[in-house]
């Protein structure tokens, strides 16, 4: 078992014949993804990497079955990107692209609010199933199928996660990665529900950072819903206030959204906490027993 | 990107949001003319810094003269401002505004931004105006006013009137309010912003609702569509590093530690900066060199994070995903002997091609000090950069 996606997930790409488009759909084909076609406007009909390519997501639904698309188009086209394929009728919407204006995630937050898909990111590496499906930007070869969930706001920080589960032999269930953007699809607390439920995932790996209160709310989630070990660790305690840390959500504004603040809720709700990176790895296996 | 004072106010007035009649001025003699258009006897002279905190720093000045005023304005014109907002070094003064005194009944607190945890548009305000809000908000919550505006439906004149009622505003006040927010919220919408605060909002004796300040953020990310307000950034008002940083397309943050850090990924840099402290040391940036750190992108980095003189040794930590390690460690080399690198030189790369790279690396005979994982790369930055701050 897994979340989200697995050896069964038709899979297509939106962006599909650009450069990112290209050079990630490979991957995920050579990975073993099971890639149905792609999407970009004005070449429908034609073919790429072997695969067909259509015009508009509907299209490509209705010939491919596809249940899960990857977006990497250009930060300005992208919130129409996610619209199309929610209206499409996709179950799971990853959003790899970075860049994309706050008040455009705004509208597509309230406009998927009624619709019965999922939407992971935008600014995430995306989303896999070790072994089965990657639907994203990670390097494959550092994942084992196994038995950790992680979920985290940073790309670089989910592969340090899984490349010390991996070395420990615990290997991943499956791998999330939610973004860094200030509004975004699905959050800790809904990806945190799906391991929990999730018979394949024995412990869950955290990682959170400066700005915003989702890792409060997390701790909040965990404490009364999660009876999975959690190790949590947030990135950013020397991060000063006011300044955007790389992410755009990565700010502490207004004295909130400080890395001393979750990791101290966190700590209240009985989730064990690193101070470390390093020990990412090493606490999932202490919590583990 | 910040905009001044002056900038914010000539959007408010575009939306109809009143604000007190201003010039702006580069110079004394402007300042002092720029009295004869402005009504009244009594002139406000107001130091344009990207930085709140100005009146008690000594940025805002009340004048009764049009000779007072052009003295204010050399005393500020060509200075530095310090404010708490600012750090020791301050800001630089190359412009002044020059606005009409306002007679104050009373002062309010409002404020558009994104409210994270529901993914929409708030209004904040407060009656405590002209005060911190950050105190208000930590001492006296009750007195915080919060709506957030569903984005199908946009700002409702319901919500207008529970923070105007809420405010204790009355009679005609309470319309003034609903236009004036329904204004601030077309103008954070149209123009892409990511905050507008007005500290103080005042209500004049005469009754009537002006915005005393302003100030204004735009989105960074929605810059590329508001072509019109990006011409207005002021790089003076910007850290060197930063700004540099900013044109070669590198995220960088300027930090006061000794030991500098280049790091692929926004997290991983921020946790490299936590582990350089979690070690005794202290971090002298944060830089993410971004997902394609090539020779060119390393070799800028190197540059940038070696013009701090503080820096003592420089931490590199790649987590080579879909870049291959050995290339970076290709471009690191370069980079040094490019750059001609003084300090100590840690470099921790796991991933793809981890191995090569590290031959690479030893081979290069650079003094390069090659770490075996995370807590050994921030250990041996510590120690090279002359030892824990703080002795253990």
């Amino acid at each position: 078992m897994s979340i989200l996606v697995n050896r069964e997930s038709r899979v297509i790409c939106q962006g599909f014949t650009g450069r990112q488009g290209t050079f990630h759909a490979e991957q995920a084909i050579v990975y073993g993804t099971r890639l149905v076609g792609g999407v970009t406007p004005g070449r429908g009909g034609s073919a790429h990497l072997g695969l067909p390519v259509f015009d508009t997501v509907h299209d490509a639904v209705a010939r491919t079955g596809a249940d899960v698309s990857m977006i990497y188009v250009p930060a300005a086209h992208a919130a129409d990107a996610i619209l199309e394929a929610a209206d499409a009728g996709i179950a799971l919407i990853v959003c790899i692209t970075e860049g994309i204006p706050v008040s455009d995630m705004v509208k597509v937050k309230a406009a998927l609010a009624g619709l019965d898909c999922r939407l992971v990111g935008p600014n995430c590496p995306g989303v896999i199933t070790p072994g089965e499906c990657k639907v994203g930007i990670m390097p494959g070869f550092i994942h084992r199928p196994g038995r950790i969930g992680i979920v985290s706001r940073s790309g670089t920080l989910t592969y340090e996660a899984v490349f010390q589960t991996t070395n420990l032999g615990l290997g991943q269930s499956s791998c999330v990665g939610i973004g860094g953007d200030p509004v975004r699809g699905m959050n800790f607390v809904d990806v945190l529900a799906l391991f929990e439920q999730d018979p394949a995932t024995e412990g869950i790996v955290m990682v959170g950072e400066i700005g915003g209160s989702d890792e409060e709310a997390a701790a909040a989630f965990i404490r009364d819903h999660v009876t999975k070990p959690v190790v949590a660790y947030i990135a950013g305690v020397t991060a000063p206030p006011g300044k955007r840390m790389g992410h755009a959500g990565a700010v502490i504004a207004g004295g909130k959204g400080t890395a001393a603040d979750k990791f101290a809720a966190l700590e209240a709700a009985g989730v064990r906490t690193v101070r470390s990176p390093a020990e990412l790895g090493s606490g999932m296996q202490a919590a583990l027993g | 990107m910040n905009l001044h004072e002056y900038q914010a106010k000539a959007l408010f007035a575009e939306y109809g949001i009143p604000v007190p009649p201003g010039r702006v001025a580069t110079t004394a003699a402007e300042a002092q003319a720029a009295t004869a258009a402005l009504p009244g006897g009594v002139w406000v002279v107001k130091a344009q810094v990207h930085a709140g905190g100005r009146g008690k720093a000594g940025g805002v000045r009340l004048c009764r003269s049009p000779e007072a005023v052009a003295e204010a304005a050399a005393a500020m014109l060509g200075q530095r401002l310090v404010t708490k907002q600012t750090g020791a070094a301050g800001l630089p003064i190359h412009q002044v505004y020059v606005e009409a005194g306002s007679a104050i009944a009373r002062e309010i607190y409002l404020s558009v931004l994104l409210n994270r945890d529901r993914g929409r548009v708030a209004f904040v305000a407060s009656a405590a105006g002209g005060m911190d809000i950050e105190e208000v908000a930590a001492t006296e919550p009750e007195k915080i006013l919060r709506v957030d505006v569903d984005p199908a439906a946009g700002l409702q004149p319901y919500q207008c009137r529970r923070l105007a009622f809420g405010l204790g505003l009355e009679g005609g006040q309470i319309a003034q309010f609903e236009r004036i927010a329904r204004a601030l919220y077309r103008l954070y919408l149209e123009r892409d912003l990511s905050l507008v605060e007005i500290n103080p909002l005042i209500v004049t004796r005469a009754g009537e609702l002006v915005a005393l300040d302003a100030k204004i953020n735009v989105e960074a990310n929605a810059l590329y569509r508001q072509q019109a307000l990006a011409k207005l950034r002021d790089e003076s008002q910007e850290d060197a590093h930063e700004l540099e940083a900013s044109r070669h397309d590198l995220n960088y943050v300027s930090l006061d530690g000794n030991i500098a850090c280049m790091v692929n990924g926004a997290g991983l840099a921020m946790a490299t900066m936590d582990l350089i402290q979690l070690h005794g040391g202290a971090p002298a940036n944060f830089l993410d060199v971004g997902g394609t750190a090539t020779a060119e992108r390393v070799t800028a980095a190197f540059r940038l994070v070696l013009s701090n003189e503080r820096v003592r040794a420089v931490l590199v930590n790649i987590f080579g995903g879909i870049v291959r390690c050995d290339v970076i460690a290709e471009g690191i080399v370069q980079a040094v002997q490019q750059v001609g690198v003084k300090v100590p030189v840690i470099v921790r790369l796991e991933g793809t091609n981890a191995e090569q790279a590290r031959s690479a690396l030893a081979a290069s005979g650079l003094a390069i000090t090659a770490a075996r994982d995370l807590t050994d790369a921030a250990t041996k930055a510590v120690a090279l950069a002359g030892g824990a701050r703080v002795p253990a």
